[in-house]
């Protein structure tokens, strides 16, 4: 049915609530990518069948959602309206599991013990969903409703106050609907935080025969997906977003047109945003004469074929026009000559989540929220050596120590921290005599570090600093484009320099070398990848030079990381002889009899580090 | 559009409004070294050679730019041969020679930024090649047939046929060649044939003099594209 005023949206979202209030209960198991590889889609078939054969039907209604954010713990139930959280539901037998959970806390109403989160320090088992560490210091915007709404129901979508933003978006004139996002101080969530507003007016101001809005979905920062769980867990947000942002730059005759442009390997994102395209149409919410208003506005997907420089807007826009993926210079802005030339206002996909928030809401309260040149919240892929991995939302300014030891539940083992890398491969590495940062996009670019799409691994002390910096380096020469020489060529022998350091063979003179070559490519490179390429390398030598130092003076790696650098060996005093590192060892170069001291062949051990993870003595020391 | 005033190196010049900076400072007989740089094609801002350091407020904030398509306003200042400037030229220098130390050029261009000894080694397999894109833009924009373009990205990027296989639509017209400003583009011509990207053309004798002077499928091809007719176009450039 076409949605043509306000009273009509109001009236799919009462009949949305009404027919989930008449059910008791409802269970939603995770349809995020992270728990279907767990097998959430059997596990929620099961349960379907479990909740049928009880005639549990009229009572309890079951849906799947998009990602809860969590994975690691997946899969994931939540009963609702009980706030009830079940983790790890099932891993090994989905049959049985669905049985329990179906018994006891459907047909009971107990839960279920095996099932709850146990905090990994106090042992303490958790029902509530928000009373979870991981959860409890999150304040969702952009990933409001992943986890909770069905992606695949535009009614799901509407019930919890979807398109109300669209609503009174046009009802708005465009100039107010863009003062609006102005004073809510929205800053782009791709990485470069440019205030969104501005873009928006500068787009709107120019002119040209058509304009295109374009949705920026290449996330390729490795360990970010974010914007993955948004396009899966609530596409129509995306949709929204876009059309209020379509709806503010168009000017006059001149047509909008729409791209949302996703890498190929995300093809759960690509479904749920195909379908929610065309429940979007079917409902008047795009096409022709959105919400009867007059306005039309299209969108169509392009699926990237991923290369990491497209997730650059310039070299995306290349792309999407059919040619090669190579960035130009930006001296004249894509909101002037983006897309075939066309004014272009281009944002993240987190971006367009917190528009209808910010329009539903207002500026004021999204400006309340965060620091002074950073407002609202930002998503985060924390991984790493933390307790809690997976996709966390904060409000802008939260220390980093929050997020590390509260969100994060702190180091794995009891090791101690000892860095958190940002931003990817454009960001660098924050030293543990910094973890009270405040986090937000000025704090961050001013230690050497970066926003980025928001990638946050944490590291310990068995983490080496080179390299770290060497993964960035090789990865960003294989992703670079090729265009500019700085960047190309740079990289290239930064890799050669990194490669001689980690295996021994680095001189003094390489230091050197490599911080003028950071220079240079910071200076000279054409875009962002080259720019920024350098700053996992500078912010390792300026926060870890020693480590450098050890490599190169010393030829050891103090993380015990560099395998060329480091070698494995067993005390005899404290060997009990239990054999289980000969067992363990995958190249077979441990010898010894039962009760007897082993011993390491170094002309057979492959530096694996097995050994050492398994021993139960400590015997096993790493030099 | 409009008249604008600009400093270059502290001196005061009229320009057009959007006048490239490179250009500006060529008219007005200031040195910047271009490699991926000619007037008859789009720029692309490839090479990175032709960096200069612009401000909008003396004393202010300062940002690397390549002059080949920093467009000038009022009041901008550059600076052609600064610090930083002359820090990316060297630096750009010494990865292309690393890269490259055959190319023609390209070691006393280095040696005039101070790169001696070259401390990234040097590569053997990459020909001449600096991928300044040069042949690639001229095939597609002057010659109008586009039988180059780029393969590959990142290091591995190489100029080239599609597939590097012999180009189908190739005219054998060697713009490519003359164009290349490192001379790794190779074109061999003996008798009637002519040699270039793995194809062999058939050359055609000027009507007058009768050397060989053109390939067979370029003079078509100028023919279908102007309408001029064969024989007019049966003269070489001497005897025209």
């Amino acid at each position: 049915m076409k949605i043509n005023s306000l009273a009509d949206l109001e009236s799919v979202k009462s009949k949305a609530l009404a027919a989930s209030a008449a059910m008791e209960k409802t269970v939603i198991v995770c349809g995020g990518t992270g728990c279907l590889s767990y097998g959430s889609a059997e596990l929620a078939s099961a349960l379907e069948r479990k909740i049928k054969d009880r005639k549990l039907n009229a009572k309890v209604m079951l849906k799947m959602s998009g990602c809860h954010g969590f994975c690691e713990r997946g899969p994931i139930v939540v009963i609702e309206p009980d706030k009830i959280y079940y983790q790890r539901v099932g891993r090994r037998d989905k049959e049985k599991a669905a049985e329990e959970l179906v018994e006891t806390t459907l047909v009971q109403g107990k839960v279920v013990e095996s099932f709850l989160y146990s905090d990994p320090v106090t042992k303490e088992r958790m029902i509530d969903y928000y009373k979870i560490p991981f959860y409890a210091k999150q304040k969702r915007i952009a990933l409001r409703n992943s986890g909770h709404i069905n992606p695949a129901d535009i009614d799901d979508y509407i019930a919890t106050g979807g398109y109300a933003a669209l609503v009174k978006a046009l009802a708005m004139k465009p100039e107010a609907v863009i003062e609006e996002i102005k004073k809510s101080n929205l800053r782009g969530r791709g990485g470069g935080g440019y205030p969104t507003g501005r873009k928006w007016e500068s787009t709107r101001k120019a002119e040209g025969p058509v304009k295109y809005i374009i949705c920026n979905g290449d996330e390729g920062d490795p360990g970010a997906f974010m914007d993955r769980s948004i396009m899966e867990g609530d596409p129509h947000t995306v949709l929204e977003g876009m059309v209020i942002a379509a709806y503010a730059i168009a000017k006059g005759k001149a047509p909008a047109h729409g791209f949302i442009y996703v890498r190929h390997e995300y093809p759960l994102a690509v479904k749920n945003l195909t379908k929610a395209i065309e429940q979007a149409r079917e409902h008047g919410l795009l096409g022709k004469n959105i919400l009867n208003s007059g306005f039309d506005f299209d969108l169509r997907i392009n699926r990237g074929g991923g290369a990491f420089v497209c997730g650059e807007s310039s070299a995306l826009m290349r792309s999407l026009e059919g040619r090669v993926g190579e960035p130009r210079a930006k001296y004249v802005h894509a909101t002037e000559k983006g897309l075939w030339d066309q004014p272009t206002n281009l944002n993240n996909v987190e971006t367009y989540a917190c528009l209808p928030e910010i329009i539903v809401k207002g500026a004021d309260w999204f400006a309340s929220i965060g620091t002074k040149g950073s407002k609202g919240t930002k998503v985060f892929s924390l991984v790493g050596k933390v307790n809690n991995t997976g996709l966390v939302e904060v409000p802008m300014g939260i220390p980093l120590r929050e997020i590390v030891f509260d969100i994060g539940g702190g180091i794995r083992k009891g090791k101690k921290f000892k860095a958190v890398q940002t931003g990817g491969p454009s960001g660098g590495v924050i030293p543990d005599s910094m973890i009270d940062l405040p986090v937000d996009f000025d704090e961050l670019t001013r230690v050497g570090s970066m926003m980025g799409s928001g990638g946050l691994i944490v590291m310990d002390e068995e983490d080496c600093m080179v390299d770290v910096a060497y993964y960035f380096v090789k990865f960003l020469e294989e992703e670079s484009c090729g265009k500019c020489v700085p960047c190309r060529e740079g990289l290239r022998r930064m890799r050669q320099i990194f490669d001689r350091i980690t295996t021994g063979n680095g001189n003094p003179d390489d230091m050197v070398m490599l911080e003028e070559l950071c220079t240079a490519m910071k200076l000279g490179s054409l875009c962002g990848l080259g720019q920024t390429a350098a700053n996992p390398v500078m912010s390792t030598i300026n926060y870890f030079r020693s480590e450098y130092e050890a490599h190169i003076k010393d030829k050891k790696c103090p993380a015990g990381v560099c395998k060329a650098l480091i070698a494995y060996m067993i005390d005899p005093e404290s060997c009990t002889g239990c054999q289980l590192c000969v067992k363990n060892c995958p190249s077979g170069a441990i010898k010894g009899v039962k009760k007897k001291p082993h011993t390491i062949d170094k002309e057979i051990c492959i530096k694996c580090g097995v050994c050492y993870d398994v021993c139960k003595f400590d015997s096993v020391k790493r030099k | 559009m409009g008249k604008i005033k600009l400093k270059i190196d502290g001196r005061e010049f009229s320009a057009e409004k959007d006048e490239y900076v490179l250009d500006i400072a060529k008219r007005e007989g200031f040195e910047i070294p271009t490699y991926c740089h000619n007037d008859q094609v789009s720029r692309e801002a490839r090479c990175r050679l032709c960096v200069v350091e612009a401000r909008w407020q003396e004393g202010g904030h300062s940002r690397i730019v390549t002059s080949c398509l920093y467009p000038a306003d009022e009041g901008l200042m550059v600076e052609t041969n600064s610090e930083q400037v002359r820090l990316v030229r060297r630096v750009v220098l010494e990865l292309l020679l690393a890269r490259t130390p055959e190319a023609k050029g390209l070691a006393e261009l280095a040696a005039e930024y101070g790169v001696g000894k070259n401390r990234f080694g040097a590569d053997t397999d990459f020909g001449k090649c600096i991928l300044c894109g040069l042949c690639v833009r001229t095939c597609r924009e002057v010659v109008g047939v586009e039988a180059l373009g780029f393969r590959m990205r990142g290091v591995l990027k190489q100029v080239g046929p599609a597939f590097a296989e012999p180009s189908s639509v190739c005219i054998g017209c060697g713009a490519c060649y003359f164009v290349c400003p490192t001379g790794h583009i190779i074109m061999t011509e003996k008798g009637d044939e002519r040699k270039i990207w793995g194809r062999t053309f058939k050359m055609e004798k000027c009507s007058k003099c009768g050397r060989y002077f053109a390939p067979k499928y370029q003079l078509e091809w100028i023919n279908s594209q102007t309408g001029v007719a064969m024989d007019r176009l049966s003269l070489c450039q001497d005897c025209k």
